[in-house]
């Protein structure tokens, strides 16, 4: 038996990504005592997550999530946290690694109170990518209302007029426009990545029609148009005329489980539509809601409840075949064809809008990082135990939801533990 | 400790072009406290002057500026109390000078006019410097004896995963498995689902026996087989375990608290504590009480639980179609059972089982629904199983007919390797019947890809049953508490152990205990080695924790935990019973013994307490009371029309964030509301309520999150109990002669700023149809 009171082990742990895994993983390391260096490319934490309205099948906000762990962060003086960073080079092995962390300039430092006075003055408008380009924001701006950590950005994309009125703005000295990128050596023995997904670009799917016709949109456009925060303050209409919604069609595996595109499922998009199906009968109790499916994926009896529930409404109808094509009509509605693979024809179903349940394409799929890990086909970091030191996490590793990724991010803040302590 | 007093105001963002800072600072002055002004405090000069003055001894800082939220870090004073006080959000930004206009030098000091901004953020440093005043430091507790060992409940793959990794981690672990051996249902299987991620190896050898060499070769794990847990009590850091042999009969077996129905005499009415005493331990003869420690108990610090699940059985009137009395139509755990054994044959008659029908989905033409407790594990043990008809034999056809097959993520890869092999038949459809036909089975179904009402002749039929979470059957756990051996409420789980599954998971209602496998949701083994070393990490973590007298989640790193002054405790058990991580055992008079490693820092206790004799170094009755007593409620005296004054008790978690939110986007509302953040709603003792109104406020409300099923308080059950304390103060207020309607609770989500000023306007509004409270101004 023993009364010690220091941490069991020294050592530094390095979290590439601050979505919900790599918040999770960071804050479970540094909880039992390690120090934690959480690195995120964006300006803001949260990820993914911080762009969804409700989580499922609880139908809770995720920023209550966020916001408790943006509450342990505050709390733990060894996290130390890198926004607007990305790793550049990882040398060494496991126990000894040196990481090279390029952080690019926010064009405002840590004297930002977060007055807004800038917004004001700034003319530039730029395209809201947290919003995925639905709305335009000033280019001086709050990456979202929850942003932690709560400091504004200017975009390098801003003219030098505007930038010279924000600086000329700002009462207290933060706009500080000859900002430059700088690189941070850091020693860590571990390293875990949490890199994240990309939602799969949806105009590459030719035959699904999102670009080319206004009324189509994607499950995460969705979730920006159902957020009181998001572009609309939660209102859901049709984009091409705003009209309210009378009818609307999720179409399931937009391009997962397609060869040509994901050949694997994503995990969330069967849940993330009854979901939705929710937001649409909140706000338009009469609508008639269409899903269309290959198989639905509601496993387990917390998802299957969930399913249930939404099968006792008689305006949700599922369909079960894959949607071949779709076309718009001249008042802008949507037609959807599926394959009814039962009754061996093809089904179409008019609608005010379709939504696509487009898939998740981890980042590693299209920016590799640079250090000796093992990758798919698909793009998903591959853990090798045996070797030890590295490992992913969440979404970086395999396609999954919320409450799969919290789990497994866990367990690796232990993998990444375990390495410090045989070193 | 001895407290200098600092005051310190920021005139910037906003406050100073709001407020009249002279006025303000006439505040503190009044009662002695030196004051300090900046146009920028957070900025480094600012950050400076109160540095210096904290050099020279100041200790209680009272920071009138911006959100406690924000500049967290900038504020921070080791060996300080720091009260922030929210002038920013939730004054100048939420109550725009354009609504709420200032006095004119005429309108200053008539009996007419008031400014009802500068009297809420006057109120607000008053109630601040009462709170650095009221609070203290907090002395962290450490448990007496500690210890770093972890048990692990089940010595199946999750609970052998679990102890080593926990032995890669540098601490020691007991694996305690009611079987005569390790290696759980994995031990059971012919073969294994392939990994994930590459199926292209086809189905593999089972893992298990390599894993269990493992553990037996570990000189940090120590493995009880046969045995189980007859009791765990005492708390994480120290909790004393007592082991037995299944089906022993021992008095350290845990004790089971009174069941309702005997708490009452043969009239209905209810025992008095000695009575109910008295039938509790007649209920337990023979069994010590919880409070005895086993002085050959076993220490350990913190426990996984593996204990895992069971093949559910198959029976009842929802499965006669299925014809489940034929010993042909069998499940598919026992299935697993034939095929481990050999080649696959009827229990019947021992024929061979070259035609297999598997099926997922039982509810005919009417239902999709698989059966219960189904997973994906369900949907991949039947395309894992259609398999082994193939290995078995040439001609062998296996037929898995499903409403959805459910192989999720990557787990669709080893179902595209199966839809390759010609003698496994995928098909979605409607099974509406098996029956017998002569020496085999037809099985019938609707809708399918093969065509409409196919018949299937069967030498088999197995049904994909579901995997039943080991708390169905059983506590487990058999935890020496107060409250009970098992989790409390957990049906509400579905029996599964874990309490907040989205965000948090592993974490179950008992602080330290961390649920691992199937017990939290069907796994593949795959998932449950996954799964076990978050359980452990989460063990290691709250043995850390409590050995720095540090809280755990949700608020992880708090040093504080209640202190109780039992002279005045009048032994109601409310504390006990209310607390909802069972972290209160009372002993036989009914007196609370707090268990400070189990406490997750809610304070619960606190708020049911009548006696009021529960409170944390920071956070008390006290505490917060002094603070409703620190705002001015106008009277007649003051003004012919005095406003009204309000008390907002506000959940720091989700609904104090939202109130800021509301600032920042500069929404505006009521000034006569006086917020007040709470550490959880559950910890709001109604005498804050009843002592406000009493001093001539004219009305209260609570504002938390949502309760009920899917409950959003972080505490389980904070919110929910709160609105059923709101219930009952009807009564108290009516004995005051005041309205019900003066006090309520709201939900509100924290991405709800929106809804605030309604809410909070609303409310207002209609207080002030009711009129003011007849208490004004005595």
């Amino acid at each position: 038996m023993t009364t010690d009171n220091a941490a069991p082990i020294s050592g530094s742990i390095m979290v590439v990504g601050g979505g919900i895994s790599g918040l999770t993983t960071t804050l479970e390391a540094a909880e039992v005592g390690y120090e934690v260096f959480l690195v995120e490319k964006n300006p803001y934490l949260g990820g993914r997550v911080a762009q969804l309205n409700q989580y499922f099948p609880k139908l809770c906000p995720p920023t209550c999530g966020l916001e408790i762990n943006f509450r342990r962060i505050k709390d733990n003086p060894s996290i130390k946290v890198y926004t607007m960073a990305e790793v550049q080079k990882v040398e060494g092995g496991p126990g000894d690694y040196e990481v090279t962390v390029l952080m690019s300039p926010r064009f405002v430092n840590e004297n930002c109170t977060c007055c807004g006075e800038c917004v004001d003055v700034c003319g530039t408008e730029i395209s809201d990518e947290f919003n995925f380009g639905m709305n335009k924001t000033k280019a001086a701006y709050l990456p979202n209302s929850m942003a932690f950590p709560a400091r504004y950005v200017i975009s390098s994309k801003i003219g030098a007029d505007d930038a010279a009125k924000c600086k000329e703005a700002c009462k207290y000295d933060a706009v500080d426009l000859d900002m430059e990128p700088k690189t941070v050596t850091l020693k860590v023995g571990a390293i875990v990545w949490a890199t994240g997904w990309e939602p799969y670009d949806a105009e590459k799917i030719d035959n699904l029609g999102f670009g080319k016709h206004k009324n189509i949109i994607t499950n995460m456009m969705l979730e920006r148009l159902a957020s009181p925060a998001g572009p609309t303050e939660g209102k859901i209409t049709r984009p091409s005329d705003d009209k309210e919604l009378e009818s609307i069609a999720f179409v399931q595996c937009a391009g997962s489980r397609d060869e040509n595109h994901l050949p694997y499922c994503s995990y969330i998009c069967c849940m993330a539509s009854l979901k939705q199906a929710t937001y649409i009968r909140e706000r338009y109790p009469e609508a008639k809601i269409y899903v269309f499916y290959i198989d639905l994926r509601t496993p387990g009896n917390r998802y299957e409840k969930f399913y249930k529930a939404l099968k006792e409404d008689e305006n949700v109808i599922f369909i079960k075949g894959k949607v071949a094509e779709v076309s718009e009509e001249a008042d802008g509605s949507i037609t959807v064809v599926a394959e009814d693979t039962i009754e061996d024809g093809k089904v179409s179903q008019t609608v005010d809008m379709a939504v696509l349940a487009t898939g998740m394409q981890p980042s590693a799929a299209t920016a590799k990082p640079n250090a000796d890990l093992k990758i798919s086909a698909d793009g998903f970091i591959v853990n090798d135990f045996e070797k030890g030191g590295m490992f992913a996490a969440g979404c970086a590793n395999k396609p999954a939801d919320v409450m799969s990724s919290n789990q497994n991010a866990t367990g690796m803040a232990l993998k990444a533990i375990q390495t410090l302590v045989n070193r | 400790m001895s407290k200098k007093y600092g005051v310190y105001i920021c005139t910037g963002c906003g406050i100073g072009d709001s407020l009249d800072i002279k006025d303000l600072c006439d505040v503190p002055e009044e009662e002695g406290l030196p004051v300090k002004t900046h146009e920028f405090l957070c900025g480094k000069e600012g950050v400076e002057l109160i540095n210096k003055d904290v050099e020279s001894g100041t200790n209680a800082l009272v920071i009138g500026a911006c959100s406690r939220r924000v500049n967290f870090d900038v504020f921070r004073w080791a060996g300080c109390i720091v009260e922030r006080v929210n002038l920013r959000e939730q004054v100048a930004w939420s109550h725009p000078r354009s609504e709420f206009p200032a006095l004119t030098e005429e309108q200053k000091g008539d009996e007419e006019h008031f400014d009802r901004v500068q009297m809420l953020a006057e109120d607000y440093i008053k109630m601040g410097m009462i709170r650095v005043e009221k609070v203290e430091l907090p002395e962290p507790y450490k448990p007496d004896t500690f210890t770093r060992k972890i048990l692990v409940l089940g010595g199946g793959i999750t609970g052998m995963s679990a102890a080593l990794d926990a032995s890669k981690a540098g601490y020691e672990v007991t694996i305690v498995e009611k079987e005569d051996s390790i290696g759980g249902y994995a031990a059971k299987l012919r073969k294994q689902m392939p990994i994930a991620a590459d199926p292209s190896e086809g189905l593999i050898s089972p893992i298990v026996s390599d894993i269990i060499s493992k553990v037996e070769a570990d000189s940090k794990i120590n493995v009880k087989t046969n045995t189980v847990v007859a009791r765990i009590a005492g708390q994480p850091g120290e909790f004393t375990v007592t082991m037995k042999k299944p089906g022993e009969k021992i008095p350290f077996d845990v004790p089971f608290p009174l069941p309702e129905e005997m708490k009452l005499d043969e009239n209905g009415k209810e025992l008095d504590v000695e009575q109910q005493h008295e039938a509790y331990l007649k209920y337990n003869e023979g069994r010590e009480d919880i409070l005895q420690m086993d002085p050959n108990g076993e220490m350990f610090g913190a426990v996984v639980l593996a204990a895992g699940w069971r093949p559910d059985a198959i029976e009842g009137d929802d499965y006669t179609h299925l014809s489940i009395g034929d010993p042909d139509v069998i499940t598919n755990d026992q299935f697993e059972a034939i095929a481990a054994k050999g080649k696959i044959t009827r229990p019947s008659d021992g024929k061979e089982a070259k035609s297999v029908v598997f099926v997922q989905s039982p509810g005919k033409e009417e239902d999709d629904s698989d059966f219960n407790y189904c997973g994906a594990v369900t949907s991949l043990v039947s395309l894992k199983q259609a398999k082994y008809v193939r290995e078995d034999y040439g001609d062998g056809k296996a037929y898995v007919i499903y409403q959805h097959i459910r192989t999720p993520g990557l787990q669709e890869n080893f179902y595209k390797t199966i839809q390759q092999d010609e003698g496994i038949f995928l098909t979605k459809g409607a099974v509406t019947g098996v029956s017998k036909n002569g020496g085999g089975l037809v099985v019938e179904a609707d809708n399918t890809l093969l065509g409409d009402k196919i018949q299937i002749n069967a030498d088999l039929v197995v049904l994909a049953a579901g995997m039943v979470p080991a708390t169905v059957d059983d506590p487990v756990v058999n935890l020496a508490y107060r409250q009970g051996p098992a989790f409390r409420d957990n049906d509400i789980f579905d029996e599964y152990a874990d309490s907040n599954f989205i965000c948090f998971p592993y974490e179950t209602q008992r602080t330290g205990i961390y649920a691992a496998g199937a017990i939290r949701r069907s796994m593949t083994i795959e998932e449950s080695i996954e799964d076990a070393a978050g359980a452990t990490l989460k063990a290691i973590q709250c043995i850390e924790s409590a050995n720095r007298g540090m809280a755990v989640h949700p608020r992880s790193g708090d040093m504080t935990f209640p202190d109780f002054f039992f002279q005045r405790c009048t032994q109601c058990k409310r504390c006990t019973e209310e607390c909802p991580f069972g972290a209160l055992d009372d002993d036989e008079k009914g007196t609370p013994k707090p268990n400070p490693t189990r406490c997750r820092r809610c304070g619960t206790c606190m708020g049911a307490c009548p006696e009021r004799i529960i409170g944390f170094a920071d956070y008390s009755i006290d505490s917060i009371g002094s603070q409703v007593k620190a705002i001015g409620v106008p009277s007649e005296d003051d003004y012919d029309e005095p406003p009204f004054r309000i008390l907002g008790l506000v959940c720091e978690n989700d609904a104090y964030p939202a109130l800021d939110m509301a600032g920042l986007k500069r929404l505006s509302f009521s000034a006569d509301v006086r917020f007040i953040p709470v550490r959880c709603l559950g910890s709001v003792n109604v005498i804050w309520i009843k002592d406000a109104l009493a001093q001539g406020m004219d009305g209260a409300f609570l504002l938390g999150c949502k309760h009920g099923d899917d409950y959003q308080c972080h505490f389980v059950k904070g919110s929910e109990l709160a609105s059923i304390r709101m219930k009952k103060i009807g009564d108290a207020l009516s004995s005051l002669a005041l309205e019900e309607e003066r006090v309520t609770q709201f939900e509100i989500g924290i991405d709800e700023c929106d809804k605030l000023p309604k809410m909070i306007n609303d409310f207002v509004e209609e207080v002030e149809a009711l009129g003011p409270n007849p208490f004004k101004g005595f």
